[in-house]
């Protein structure tokens, strides 16, 4: 791990939101370094954070005080546009509920951030149907979102988080949504991706199934990070 | 651009029947706006032609002391032209007088034209071969209201220019049918020599119309009004009536429009969720305004596509078979035909075209600035309110 470069540094970041008159405090002096190829988690309860700071790293949002650093970019200093530019290009993410586009097709799901990145139609092919090939989802290019199950709707959204190629695939609780089985064969296709393309993976999770394939956990509570810890033995090895 | 056109049109068409519904209340509005400013320019053109035939010619050379406007004027509002002065015009000599057809009394005004004249489409050849002491023709409208018909003899009562009562039988020798009502109703038209005769006004006339090859020049005692001048008041009146009647397409246009903008609220509500994993895919918030407002926008594509399907054909047919008009709107002073037949210019198609596709882009645009100010997290989450 030494060896490999820092992908995103936390330093001294805090977040509070207006809460009515006052303020609620999210996160707390929070200090964190990812390093490229990491299978890492933030956990804890509810309202611990891990959201919030996986949003803050995904530009999704920003400290109010203290430096995220992505890529080599303070996330606070972005405009609009450069954190679109660096959430197309560098980052992809993975949602609880899938968040697929209803009136596309799996394909154009997956194609759209290749759309945006004007790539031409037949390199996008290329890259949308592997992607779909790296989740087990080639043959079901045509269908709608509607008429898949959840854990295929999952997968698609992997692979549309994957089909760029970013350096960083931030999921927020991929696996709540799903049964048992779902769940592991999820992980176990972005752990494969992990090992192969040395993606770096950060997930939000309070799963325990999701925290057996985890090499480091990052413990959250009520903001700060009580424990960071790296797994020598994963309870689960692909 | 490409990819939002490509973007709204998916989502539109994955909206189904809601979009379908807004879809075709637009395409009526435009329909509806089309076809009523084609009525409007049809009639227009109808009444500008029926009058220059029937009335104006190439203008009116009217008396100084005759007012068009003001009956009162007729008794002292003629006089003389020299007869070098009179080329390329038809003196038209005006009395009031009175007829009884069957007992009853109606006052009516009495004109007097040259037989020979081509200028007006008036059918004063008939009076020519009529055989009649004094013969007369006369406008549907007026023989409707008088009871008149073809042959039928009418007692007329005028004042010579000495004031003096004097009667005699008219005979209506033609009843025209002209879409021109201020040369029909409450008027006959007898030869002017008869008039002259009957009078004692020779050579005196009310007004010239003036035809094609007269070329004004200043007369004493005399005023000209061109045909453009005459033709004024006709456009005034249309104008107001475009006026009036945009009221109601305008209304129907907010109606298709107000359907847009509620739609586009509701759905920028409804897509947060949406919202939030376009700017997480890497879209910036502002092109995620432009992809809603080109969504909205799409809607009066889609109108123009849908109006022109069923649209066109009505369109062709009406200009074809013309639309029939109520009788009582024939006797509301201006010209207007029995069937008016409507005309669609390409500035009228391409201004109605432009019109509703910038009111639905920018009710579109209205709503969708709000994406610009979303928390991305929050739309994420759906909590926008």
């Amino acid at each position: 791990m030494e060896d490999k470069k820092n992908i995103i540094n936390i330093e001294h970041v805090t977040k509070r939101f207006k809460v009515g008159e006052g303020e609620f405090e999210a996160l707390t002096d929070i200090n964190l370094k990812f390093k490229t190829g990491e299978f890492a988690g933030l956990v804890g309860p509810s309202g611990s954070g891990k959201t919030t700071l996986l949003n803050i790293m995904g530009s999704l949002d920003s400290p109010t005080e203290g430096k995220a650093i992505v890529m080599g970019k303070n996330i606070s200093d972005l405009s609009h546009k450069q954190a679109a530019e660096l959430r197309n290009r560098h980052i992809g993410f993975v949602f609880q509920v899938y968040n697929l586009l209803p009136v596309y097709t799996v394909f154009e799901n997956v194609e759209f951030a290749l759309i945006l990145q004007n790539i031409g139609k037949a390199e996008r092919k290329k890259m949308v149907m592997d992607a779909l090939e790296w989740v087990g989802l080639e043959n079901m290019a045509d269908k709608k979102p509607a008429k898949i199950s959840g854990g295929e709707g999952q997968r698609v959204a992997i692979a549309r988080a994957m089909v760029k190629r970013p350096e960083i695939v931030l999921a927020d609780e991929p696996t709540a949504n799903l049964d048992a089985n779902n769940a592991h064969a999820i992980m176990q296709t972005m752990k494969q991706l992990n090992n192969e393309l040395n993606t770096t993976f950060l997930f939000s999770t309070h799963d325990e199934k999701v925290m057996g394939y985890l090499e480091r956990i990052v413990h959250l509570e009520d903001g700060k990070v009580a424990e960071d810890e790296y797994v020598t033995k994963t309870k689960y090895n692909i | 651009m490409k990819l939002a056109l490509h973007l709204a049109y998916k989502n539109l068409m994955g909206s189904g029947l809601r979009t379908w519904l807004n879809v075709a209340v637009l395409s009526f509005a435009y329909v509806v706006i089309i076809l009523y400013n084609g009525m409007i320019d049809g009639w227009n053109q109808q009444a500008k032609r029926d009058s220059i035939a029937w009335e104006y010619g190439r203008g009116h050379l009217l008396h100084t002391d005759y007012d068009p406007y003001d009956p009162f004027t007729l008794q002292d509002g003629h006089g003389t032209l020299p007869k070098d002065k009179s080329q390329n015009l038809t003196p038209i000599l005006i009395r009031q007088v009175s007829i009884y057809p069957q007992g009853r009394m109606i006052s009516v005004s009495l004109k007097g034209i040259a037989t020979e004249q081509s200028i007006l489409k008036l059918p004063t050849n008939l009076l020519k071969q009529s055989k009649a002491a004094i013969p007369g023709i006369v406008g549907k409208r007026m023989a409707t209201s008088a009871n008149l018909k073809e042959g039928d003899q009418v007692l007329l009562r005028w004042r010579d220019k000495n004031g003096t009562f004097d009667a005699a039988d008219i005979t209506i020798a033609g009843i025209f049918d002209t879409d021109v009502p201020t040369v029909d109703g409450g008027q006959i038209w007898i030869p002017i020599e008869k008039l002259w005769e009957m009078t004692g006004f020779t050579e005196h006339a009310t007004m010239f119309i003036a035809g094609n090859a007269y070329q004004h020049e200043l007369q004493e005692e005399w005023n000209f009004r061109s045909q453009e001048d005459l033709l004024k008041e006709l456009n005034d009146i249309i104008a107001m009536k475009k006026i009036s009647g945009s009221i109601m397409y305008f209304l129907l246009l907010a109606i298709a429009l107000l359907a847009i903008f509620d739609t586009q609220v509701l759905s920028i509500f409804r897509r947060q969720k949406e919202i939030g994993t376009y700017i997480s895919l890497g879209m910036t918030r502002w092109q995620v305004v432009w992809l809603f407002t080109i969504e909205g926008s799409m809607y009066s594509i889609l109108a123009t596509i849908l109006g022109s399907i069923y649209g066109v054909p009505l369109f062709v047919y009406l200009a074809k078979k013309g639309i029939g008009m109520p009788v009582a709107s024939q006797d509301m002073g201006i010209a207007v035909a029995e069937r008016i037949f409507p005309v669609y210019g390409i500035g009228l198609i391409l201004s109605t075209i432009v019109l509703v596709v910038v009111s639905a882009t920018l009710v579109s645009f209205l709503p969708a600035r709000k994406i610009a100010k979303m928390d991305p997290v929050d739309a994420l989450k759906g909590k926008l309110q």
